[in-house]
């Protein structure tokens, strides 16, 4: 007997019925599929990404190019930045946490179902608001003092450079209304708080999961780690998120309705941006690292086959590095003109923060110490993380010599710093995370064989790609720069670097190969591959629609290893003999539930009510036109109205919810 | 591949490694060449070498883990759950390298910050795309190039006309942001008299990438002589001279909105300006420092600015072969 | 019959339901959010704009006060309200809600009263200077929250009247809103003491 979704009676107009087909993946509040979702939507951000850092490495593969022109160049890399930060990193987090946390804490769902799908839904509206600035925008030169205009040659005007061209950070006064005129960054920085609005929203959903849905037994320090980096996050960016809030609408003001909050020769602070973004943008990269630390705490024990080392000492780790993470943010800053008691304060608290960040990598250390390793991908990938993060982790700490910070600042050093964190740390992590939970949203794994072709032409070419700007950025090679000349001897080393790029491209595209491929024919996994210790796999694969036929009762720690294994005298692992039995057991009581199960029913309104933010967000924009006040009210009147219809249909029958 | 294999990989990399520094690199920043730049370089090594003591402990660890605790099958592993010891062990030890490194480094914060009572003043006025230097006690204005006295500490004091910039000659010190409202300080000191490449480093707009900087430290006299020559307006070309020609077509033109020529035509700081051309002839770079200065970059800039440097507030003239001749001819005479 | 079992039983594991906690989250963001609003317009009231009027030297303090005044009496209704729900007494409820709405709306009316005579009178406007331009964001946004909150209060009295007896449902909801109106209010207790009270002009 399976359990189904209900059939409520109706509210405002029919539910939707179905959680098959296209509308049943649209109004779903299931939040396996809205996981699913997210991770399909970010994938395919990052290889938009990627193409935009393609295009950039081409440009500067030699001295004195010309492929692409600055205006192109520099509406690329703002794009660039803004895609992989917030429109592959987050919502890829964002998919995993969608999936795994109610399965890691035993419970059926998120807190607030319909909110998660509200979620999902701005997210992607967000995106596509974000994009659509190269539908209508137009490049425009800077205007200068006493209104005379700079001056652009026609090959500027291309396509490319349609985009916002301010950078992904847009200080200012670059980026107002002044020297970055027309749409373009209006469409950044609206397009932003859209996102933004979609992460604050999920942050609450998983706070209160995680406080209140869990299992009995589930006590807080039996989690597993990547639920406590997930719930870490969603405070980050609950606190953070405010900030930039506010930033950004400051922006907007200062670019549509005239405010002077930046506008220098006013006597706004361009500094003042600086502040308000780096409150927001330092625990923002703590939000992109944290999750793929919890994944790589989750692997490297299952294929170590021994506990994570310092279990208590991980998590608070990550608690302090987030706490932390809120004092440090003037090092971003530490040339901008700030008073030498504030860059001595701020390199106090960055060389403090290095600290737990040690903490963590001497305890996966530890966990793989004499541990009985399993090479499969997953933990290919997260010693891949291991290794990287700790070079990205090492130059950080170099930056934290505030005087030696005066030299590396808006050089390729820091370009190479931080893309060893980020993309050497949370990019493997996160591909150490599909392979490994592959099994639980497919049934199947992925090739093994296929997995070593793309961890190690990733592994290369990442190298490859990165290693030589620290050496560029010392020796003087600036950032953001769209040329660089000849004589300045640049040029050999990023073509090896652009060379790197096209490997990783390379190595991307044998992912999407073997997850394509592996979904249709890969060997089925059964009910546990790995092996693992936590309690999401104790139940079938692929997850079905209720997660748990029977919550379960959680009494340790790895709770499920420890139904599969006992320990010996010497402490060693010895395996039970009940322990196939008892995966027989879960295997069919996981697809058999005793009883019917209720689930929260799919719904309309939150794609509705999401529809409404970008279209008050367009109006903005056109403010100035009646099309722009028409879609305001348009946009203003959708929105409340789903919120309304929402507020008014229970989540499941009988139960009522908001 | 067997271990001689990969022990011949590992040598090429190595090699490939230690040989990774560009010769000569203008903008390297591990040739300082004044005290400020040789205080930073003396705080960096210290650090680099026990980050390389870090990276080799921990990669080397990493690979020996992967080595040896490879499951070869057999027993399984015993199911440690932590070593309290060691973890506060690696928590403090960290801490304690952390501190020792902080103590110089915040020492040097303040000694590299405030200017020395006896620094000569230069205010730096960083535009969209070019550098501007007015010496308030020898009341001369110039562009793109600073020329500085060698031994002798400079205090540049900077401000913005439009956007952030940032003011960065490596071998002298490192990068100052330059901001629109605000005045910033750096401090720069050659040792000796040299030529010093830098760049602006902090995101501009369009010719950001285009944005150089030269600093030329010169011995006192040679100084002194530049200075005084710096204060005499522009050489009047001879009578009949292609320059003479050049001088009347730029009266005539649109260079006279916004370039000052001292003697010849004034151009106000209240208003929209370009680099002051009246020593022209006597600077190495032009346009922001992009080209070096000579009759054919001269020609090329001419005939498009815009195309050389997207964005540019000079604007496409529209000249003729002759019109650019006259005035190349002119401005190579404004020594 | 077998028991029906729900997917979404509610069994808090910290004994404070889903929602609640759910706004107490929200609100603590909000705290944030009021609080970089607020240190933006400190920041600014503290320079000097030469030829400029700013806020400090316009403010009309009796007349602000009388609205704060109208503003903390809301959240003595929205009290009473709360009251009359758990007593069960529908009608007193909907009188108490109608009644927050109401002074939340007087309130708004004296915000806009009071812009009306910054712009037109005084010349102060978002275009003057960094201050003004804090100022009225600050105070923009605290004023949206303040019409949201009225929004959501007429909601919740026209459910009231419609749905007839208060179910647990809408009493949960009736809290939730008396938690954000609540907040908006300590946030312009807050606003009026650092901005307006403790203000003065450079």
């Amino acid at each position: 007997m399976t359990a189904t979704a209900t059939r409520p009676s109706s509210t405002i107009f029919r539910r939707p019925k179905s959680t098959e087909g296209f509308w049943g993946w649209v109004t779903t509040v299931d939040h396996k599929k809205i996981g699913i979702l997210y991770g399909y939507a970010a994938f395919f951000f990052f290889i938009i990404g990627g193409i935009e850092a393609l295009i950039l490495r081409i440009q500067l593969s030699a001295p004195d190019n010309t492929f692409i022109t600055a205006g192109e160049y520099n509406a690329l890399f703002t794009m660039h930045g803004t895609t992989m930060i917030f429109l592959f990193v987050m919502p890829m987090s964002a998919a995993f946490m969608n999936y795994l946390l109610p399965l890691m804490i035993g419970a059926r769902d998120v807190a607030f179902p319909r909110m998660n799908a509200l979620s999902w839904w701005i997210f992607v509206f967000g995106g596509i608001f974000l994009y659509s600035t190269y539908l209508f925008s137009s490049p425009e030169p800077p205007v200068g003092l006493t209104t005379i205009a700079g001056n652009l040659d026609p090959s500027e005007l291309g396509w490319l450079a349609r985009g916002p061209d301010g950078g992904w950070f847009c200080y200012q006064p670059n980026c107002g209304p002044f020297y970055t005129p027309g749409h373009a960054m209006d469409f950044w920085a609206l397009g932003l708080q859209i996102l933004g609005l979609a992460s604050l929203i999920s942050s609450i959903n998983f706070i209160v999961t995680v406080f209140n849905m869990r299992a009995r037994g589930m006590r807080l320090l039996r989690m597993p780690v990547f639920v406590w980096m997930s719930m870490v996050v969603a405070f980050l960016l609950l606190f953070s998120l405010p900030i930039i809030a506010i930033a950004l609408f400051m922006v907007v003001f200062d670019r549509q309705f005239g405010s002077l909050f930046f506008a220098a020769q006013a006597g706004g602070d361009p500094i003042l941006w600086q502040h308000l973004f780096w409150l927001f943008g330092h625990p923002e990269v703590y939000i992109l690292i944290l999750p793929a630390m919890g994944i790589v705490s989750e692997v490297l024990p299952v294929f170590s086959r021994k506990p994570l080392f310092g279990y208590a000492a991980i998590v608070f780790a990550g608690a302090a590095i987030a706490f932390l993470g809120f004092g440090v943010w003037a090092h971003h800053m530490f040339s901008s003109g700030i008073t030498p008691v504030a860059q001595a304060a701020f390199g106090i608290s960055t060389m403090t923060i290095a600290v737990p960040t040690g903490v963590k990598i001497f305890n996966w250390m530890g966990t793989m110490w004499m541990g009985k390793i399993r090479f499969k991908t997953p933990m290919l990938f997260a010693i891949g993380f291991l290794a990287m993060f700790t070079i990205g982790g090492l130059s950080g700490v170099t930056h934290s010599i505030v005087p030696s910070d005066w030299q590396q600042t808006d050089t390729y050093y820091i370009v190479a710093h931080f893309h060893y964190v980020l993309f050497g740390g949370s990019i493997f992590g996160i591909f150490a995370g599909l392979y490994y939970w592959f099994p639980k949203f497919t049934g199947r794994v992925m090739s093994e064989r296929l997995g070593k072709v793309h961890f190690w032409l990733q592994f290369i070419g990442f190298n490859l790609t990165f290693a030589p700007m620290h050496w560029l950025g010392l020796q003087g090679m600036i950032r953001r720069t769209w040329q660089y000349p000849e004589e300045a001897g640049y040029g050999p080393w990023n073509m090896v670097v652009s060379a790197g790029a096209f490997i990783i491209a390379i190595s991307i595209a044998v992912f999407i190969y073997n997850w394509v491929v592996s979904k249709r024919r890969g060997a089925p996994s059964g009910l546990d591959p790995w092996d693992a210790r936590t309690v999401e796999w104790t139940i079938p694969n692929p997850t079905p629609e209720y997660n748990f036929a029977k919550v379960p009762v959680i009494h340790s720690l790895d709770d499920f290893w420890h139904r599969k294994y006992d320990e010996d005298d010497d402490g060693r692992a010895v395996r039970r003999e009940d322990a196939d039995e008892t995966i027989r057991t879960l295997e069919e009581e996981g697809r058999n539930p005793a009883t019917p199960i209720h689930l929260p029913a799919p719904s309309y309104f939150p794609v509705m009510m999401a529809a409404g933010v970008p279209t008050i967000f367009y109006g903005f924009i056109f403010h100035t036109s009646i099309a722009g006040k028409a879609l305001i009210v348009i946009g203003a009147l959708l929105s409340i109205s789903a919120l309304i219809g929402w507020g008014m249909e229970p989540l499941e029958e009988p139960a009522e919810h908001h | 591949m067997s271990r001689k294999g990969w022990l011949r990989v590992a040598w090429a990399a190595l090699a490939l490694l230690t040989s990774a520094c560009i010769e000569n690199a203008p903008l390297d920043i591990f040739k300082p060449k004044g005290p400020f730049a040789e205080q930073i370089n003396d705080l960096f090594w210290p650090v680099f070498w026990v980050a390389v003591v870090i990276f080799v402990l921990v990669e080397g660890g990493i690979l020996f883990i992967t080595v040896v605790f490879k499951d070869r099958g057999g027993k399984e592993a015993k199911q440690i759950h932590g070593n309290t010891k060691l973890e506060i062990m690696w928590t403090v030890v960290p801490a304690l390298i952390l501190a020792s490194i902080a103590v110089p480094t915040f020492r040097a914060v303040f000694d590299l910050t405030e200017c020395g009572a006896d620094a000569m003043p230069v205010d730096i006025i960083a535009h969209q795309w070019w550098f501007e230097y007015r010496y308030p006690n020898e009341d001369i204005v110039t562009a793109n190039e600073l020329v500085m006295p060698a031994g002798v500490e400079v205090c540049a004091r900077m401000t913005s006309g439009d956007v952030l910039h940032n003011y960065w000659i490596p071998a002298l010190n490192g990068k100052r942001y330059i901001v629109p409202g605000q005045q910033t300080v750096l401090r720069l000191q050659a040792d000796e008299p040299g030529y010093f490449v830098g760049q602006c480093a902090e995101f501009c707009g369009l010719s950001h990438s285009l944005m150089r900087a030269r600093a030329i430290a010169r011995s006192q006299d040679e100084f002194d002589a530049w200075v005084a020559q710096q204060k005499t307006p522009a050489l009047e070309p001879a009578e009949g001279s292609p320059a003479a020609a050049g001088k009347e077509e730029f009266l005539a033109g649109q260079c006279v909105q916004c370039h000052n020529i001292t003697g010849v035509n004034e151009v106000g700081f209240d208003q929209f300006y370009g680099p002051d051309l009246t020593h022209f002839a006597g600077r190495t770079t032009f346009a922001g420092s992009k080209f070096e200065t000579s009759a054919e970059n001269l020609k090329t800039w001419l005939a498009n600015p815009p195309i050389e440097k997207p964005g540019s507030f000079m604007p496409n003239l529209g000249l003729t072969e002759e019109q650019m001749d006259r005035l190349i001819a002119y401005l190579e005479s404004l020594e | 019959m077998t028991e029906l079992v729900h997917a979404h039983d509610e069994h808090e594991s910290t004994g404070i339901e889903n929602r609640k906690l759910g706004m107490w989250a929200f609100l603590s963001s909000e705290f944030l959010f009021f609080g970089a609003l607020i240190s933006n317009y400190l920041l600014y009231s503290n320079r000097p704009f030469a030829d400029s009027v700013v806020p400090a030297e316009v403010y009309d303090i009796p007349f602000t006060s009388v609205s704060s005044f109208v503003l903390l009496m809301s959240s003595l209704t929205m009290v009473l309200a709360h009251n009359a729900l758990t007593r069960h007494d529908q009608n007193a409820t909907g009188t108490w809600l109608m009644a927050t709405a109401m002074l939340g709306a007087l309130f708004l009316g004296g915000q806009v009263y009071e812009f009306r005579t910054f712009i037109v009178h005084d010349g102060l406007k978002l275009t003057s200077n960094p201050a003004a331009s804090a100022f009225f964001f600050l105070t923009g946004f605290h004023g949206t929250h303040v019409a949201i909150g009225v929004i959501m209060l007429l909601s919740l009295w026209g459910m009231s009247r419609r749905v007839g007896s208060l179910s647990e449902r809408h009493g949960m909801n009736l809290e939730l809103v008396g938690l954000y109106w609540h907040f908006v209010d300590i946030i312009w207790i807050v606003i009026f003491t650092v901005v307006y009270l403790l203000s003065t002009p450079v």
